[in-house]
C-alpha cells in the first residue's frame, strides 16, 4: 500500500564534496532514491559516511555540488538562498541532536519563532502552538525557559517547533544522541505517533539501533553511498 | 515578520556584567557630551534672558560689546531725543546712558581676582530692566559713591556683600543694596551712579544707550534712522540680539570642545560595544545558525544584531543623560568671552540636546553593533551549527 504513495522526495545523481585545504573530499557519490509521502527513514552509518551532511541537503540548508533534490515537487537545488529559506519555512521542521532551542526565549516563544515567518495572526499563532505544546505533552510548560526543562523535555518542545508550521518534511539528526534510555524513548514514541496518526513524513539520522527499529525503511551509507535494508518489522 | 525584539532584548538582559559595563562606558561619553551642551545651553539662556525684546541698545559701529564701546555726550543726546523712544512715567525719555567698564576684584574666600563689570547707571535703568530687583538695601543716591551689587556678586567677590565696600578708581564704594536679576547676566554685574563712575573712571564718553521703543515692530525704521544720520556712527541692535551674540562665541566653544571631546571618548565606547557585540556573536553562533535553518533571513539576522547594540546604545545614552540632569543643580561661572567679566550660569537641559544625546547614542550602538552583526549574517548554516 504504502509504494502507491506519490514520492514526496526525489533525489537524482546527488554528489556532494568538501574541500579541506587543496584536498576535495567527496562526501556523497551519485546517489538516487525517493522518499513516499508518510514514510518514516531511517538513515544509518558509521560516523562520518555522510548520513548529516545527506539530511542538510535534502532539508535545505547545503548546497549540493551536482544532480537535483525535488520536495514535493519543487526542485531546490535552483533556488536562491533568499527563496530557500522561505522554503524552509513552509517545508522542513527541524529536529536537532542538541534541541538548539533559542535560552533567551520561553517554550511558547521557542514554538511560536517559526510561525513568526508567516502571515497567521497573534492569535491564530497562539493557536497553533498551544496545539502544539498540547501534542507533546507540555502544556503545562509553556511559560519556562529551556533552561528550565530537562532534556527530554526540551526535545519535545523542538518537536512542538518542528511540527507547528506543518510542513512538509521533519528532519531529524540523531534526535535521541544526547538523552537518557527514557527519555530517548519518549521522543522516540512521539516521533512514531507523529507520524501514524498525523502522517508526518520524517527522516532521522540516527546510529541507535532500537531508533532505527521505529522507521519503516533503512538506508545505510557507507562511504558515500546507499544500501536499502529490509523494511523493519511492524 | 523578523526575528522579535523581545530576543534582543534579553540577550542583553542574560549577560548583565558585559551589557552593564558597556553601558557604563557609553554612559560616561553621553554624559561629557550632553554636560557640555548644557552648559553651552545655560550660557545661551542666561545671556538671552538678559536682555528684552522692546529695548535696543546702541554702541559705537563696530565694536562688539559695551566694554569696547564709546558714545559721546553728543551723540547720546541725539539717540535719546529721537521721537521713536518711549516715554517713561515721568514723560522723560525711557532711555539710559551708561558706562560699562572691566574691573578685577578679588572673590571670597580664595582672594583670586576675576573680572567684573561694572554699569554706571542712570536714572531710568532700572525702569529699563523690569526684572532686576532691590533684594536688600535702596539704590545708590545720584553723585555718591554708592553702589548695588548683584546676587552674584555679593555672594562670590569680597567686599560686595550689603553694607560691605569695595575699592576701584581710586575710591571706597559703599555698597548700599543687592539686586537679583534672576538667572540673568545683570546678576553678575555691580551698578552705581553713572557720573561718578565716568568720573572715577576719568571717561568722557558713556559707553552705550540704552532706550525702550515707543513702538517694537518699528525697529527696523529706528535702526535706518540711526544709520542714516550722519552725525551718528552708531550700531543698533535689540537688546536681545545684542546679549545673544555675547554669548555665541562662548557656546561655540563649549560646543567644539564637546565635539572633539566626544568624538575621542565615544571611539572608546564604540570599541567596548564591538567587543560586546563580537563576543555575543561568537557565543551564538549555534542559536544564529539554528534561526536561519527555521527560516529567518540574513537581513532579519543583521536586523536582531544590529536592534540589541542600539539597545545597548540607547540604554547608555539614557544613562549618561539621567546623570547629566543632575548637573542642573550646578550654578558655575566663566568668563564671558566678549566681555571678559565673570558670569555666573546654570547647566540647562533641553529636550534639543535630549534628543542630541539620544541620537548620539544610538549612533554609537549602531557603528558598535554594525560589524559584529554582519558577521552574524554572513555566516553559513551548516557551519553555524556545527558550533554547538
Ligand atoms: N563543512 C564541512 N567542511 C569540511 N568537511 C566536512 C564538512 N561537513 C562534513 N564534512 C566531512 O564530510 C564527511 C561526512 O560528514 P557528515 O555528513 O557529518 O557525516 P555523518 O553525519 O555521517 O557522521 C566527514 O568526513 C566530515 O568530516
Ligand atoms: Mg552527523
Amino acid at each position: 500500500m504504502e509504494n502507491h504513495r506519490p514520492p514526496i522526495v526525489e533525489i537524482r545523481n546527488l554528489s556532494k564534496s568538501y574541500r579541506r585545504g587543496s584536498q576535495v573530499v567527496p562526501v556523497l557519490e551519485d546517489i538516487s532514491f525517493d522518499i513516499r509521502e508518510g514514510e518514516f527513514l531511517a538513515l544509518m552509518g558509521p560516523s562520518g559516511s555522510g548520513k548529516s551532511t545527506l539530511l542538510n541537503l535534502i532539508a535545505g540548508i547545503d548546497q549540493a555540488d551536482s544532480g537535483s533534490i525535488k520536495v514535493g515537487g519543487i526542485e531546490i537545488t535552483t533556488l536562491s538562498e533568499t527563496e530557500l529559506a522561505h522554503w524552509r519555512a513552509f517545508n522542513i521542521g527541524f529536529i536537532f541532536q542538541f534541541y538548539n532551542l533559542i535560552p533567551v526565549l520561553t517554550a511558547v516563544e521557542n514554538v511560536e519563532l517559526p510561525l513568526l515567518l508567516t502571515s497567521l495572526s497573534k492569535r491564530e499563532r497562539r493557536e497553533h502552538v498551544e496545539v502544539a505544546l498540547r501534542v507533546v505533552g507540555l502544556a503545562d510548560r509553556m511559560d519556562y525557559y529551556p533552561g528550565q526543562l530537562s532534556g527530554g523535555q526540551q526535545q519535545r518542545v523542538a518537536i512542538a517547533r518542528a511540527v507547528v508550521t506543518d510542513p512538509t518534511l521533519l528532519v531529524a539528526d540523531e534526535p535521541t544522541g544526547d538523552l537518557d534510555r527514557v527519555s530517548a524513548k519518549e521522543i522516540l514514541d512521539l516521533m512514531g505517533r507523529l507520524n501514524n496518526e498525523s502522517g508526518k513524513t520524517i527522516i532521522m539520522v540516527t546510529h541507535d539501533p532500537r531508533a532505527a527499529e521505529r522507521a519503516h525503511l533503512i538506508k545505510h551509507l557507507d562511504k558515500g553511498v546507499l544500501n536499502v535494508s529490509d523494511p523493519a518489522p511492524h | 515578520m523578523g526575528i522579535p525584539y523581545y530576543y534582543s532584548l534579553r540577550n542583553l538582559w542574560t549577560r548583565k556584567l558585559t551589557t552593564g559595563l558597556t553601558i557604563a562606558g557609553m554612559a560616561l561619553v553621553v554624559f561629557v557630551f550632553a554636560s557640555l551642551l548644557m552648559l553651552a545651553e545655560g550660557l545661551r539662556k542666561t545671556l538671552v534672558a538678559t536682555g528684552s525684546y522692546d529695548n535696543v541698545v546702541v554702541i559705537r559701529k563696530g565694536s562688539k560689546s559695551e566694554v569696547q564701546s564709546g558714545v559721546e555726550r553728543g551723540q547720546a543726546s541725539i539717540v535719546e531725543t529721537l521721537p521713536e523712544v518711549a516715554a517713561g512715567p515721568d514723560g522723560q525719555p525711557l532711555a539710559a546712558k551708561e558706562l560699562v567698564v572691566l574691573i578685577s576684584l578679588p572673590k571670597r574666600g580664595s582672594d583670586k581676582p576675576s573680572n567684573v563689570l561694572i554699569r554706571g547707571i542712570s536714572a531710568t535703568s532700572l525702569l529699563l530692566r523690569p526684572q532686576v530687583k532691590i533684594t536688600e538695601g535702596r539704590m545708590p543716591r545720584p553723585g555718591s559713591s554708592e553702589i548695588i551689587a548683584g546676587t552674584s556678586i555679593a555672594n562670590r567677590f569680597r567686599g560686595g556683600g550689603m553694607g560691605e565696600s569695595l575699592h576701584f578708581g581710586m575710591r571706597d564704594w559703599a555698597v548700599v543694596g543687592t539686586f537679583d536679576a534672576g538667572s540673568t547676566g545683570f546678576s553678575s554685574e555691580i551698578w552705581g551712579d553713572v557720573d561718578q563712575l565716568m568720573q572715577a573712571f576719568r571717561r568722557p564718553v558713556y559707553s552705550s544707550v540704552i532706550f525702550r521703543m515707543r513702538d517694537p515692530s518699528e525697529f527696523e525704521r529706528i535702526k535706518r534712522t540711526i544709520d542714516n544720520d550722519p552725525r551718528l556712527s552708531l550700531d543698533v541692535m535689540r537688546e536681545v540680539r545684542y546679549y545673544e551674540e555675547q554669548s555665541e562665541a562662548m557656546a561655540r566653544f563649549l560646543r567644539i570642545l564637546g565635539m572633539s571631546l566626544t568624538a575621542i571618548f565615544s571611539l572608546g565606547a564604540i570599541i567596548g560595544a564591538m567587543i560586546t557585540m563580537y563576543a555575543a556573536v561568537a557565543n551564538r553562533t549555534a542559536e544564529i545558525g539554528t534561526l536561519r535553518a527555521l527560516g529567518f533571513q540574513r537581513a532579519s539576522i543583521l536586523g536582531a544584531f544590529v536592534l540589541e547594540s542600539l539597545f545597548l546604545g540607547l540604554l547608555g545614552g539614557l544613562a549618561g543623560l539621567f546623570f547629566a540632569s543632575f548637573m542642573q543643580l550646578l550654578t558655575i561661572s566663566t568668563v564671558n568671552f566678549q566681555t571678559f567679566s565673570e558670569l555666573a550660569f546654570s547647566f540647562t537641559l533641553t529636550f534639543r540636546i535630549i534628543y542630541q544625546a539620544l541620537l548620539f547614542s544610538l549612533f554609537m550602538g549602531f557603528i558598535g553593533g554594525v560589524l559584529p552583526a554582519f558577521r552574524a549574517s554572513r555566516m553559513k548554516i551548516i557551519d553555524a551549527l556545527r558550533a554547538s
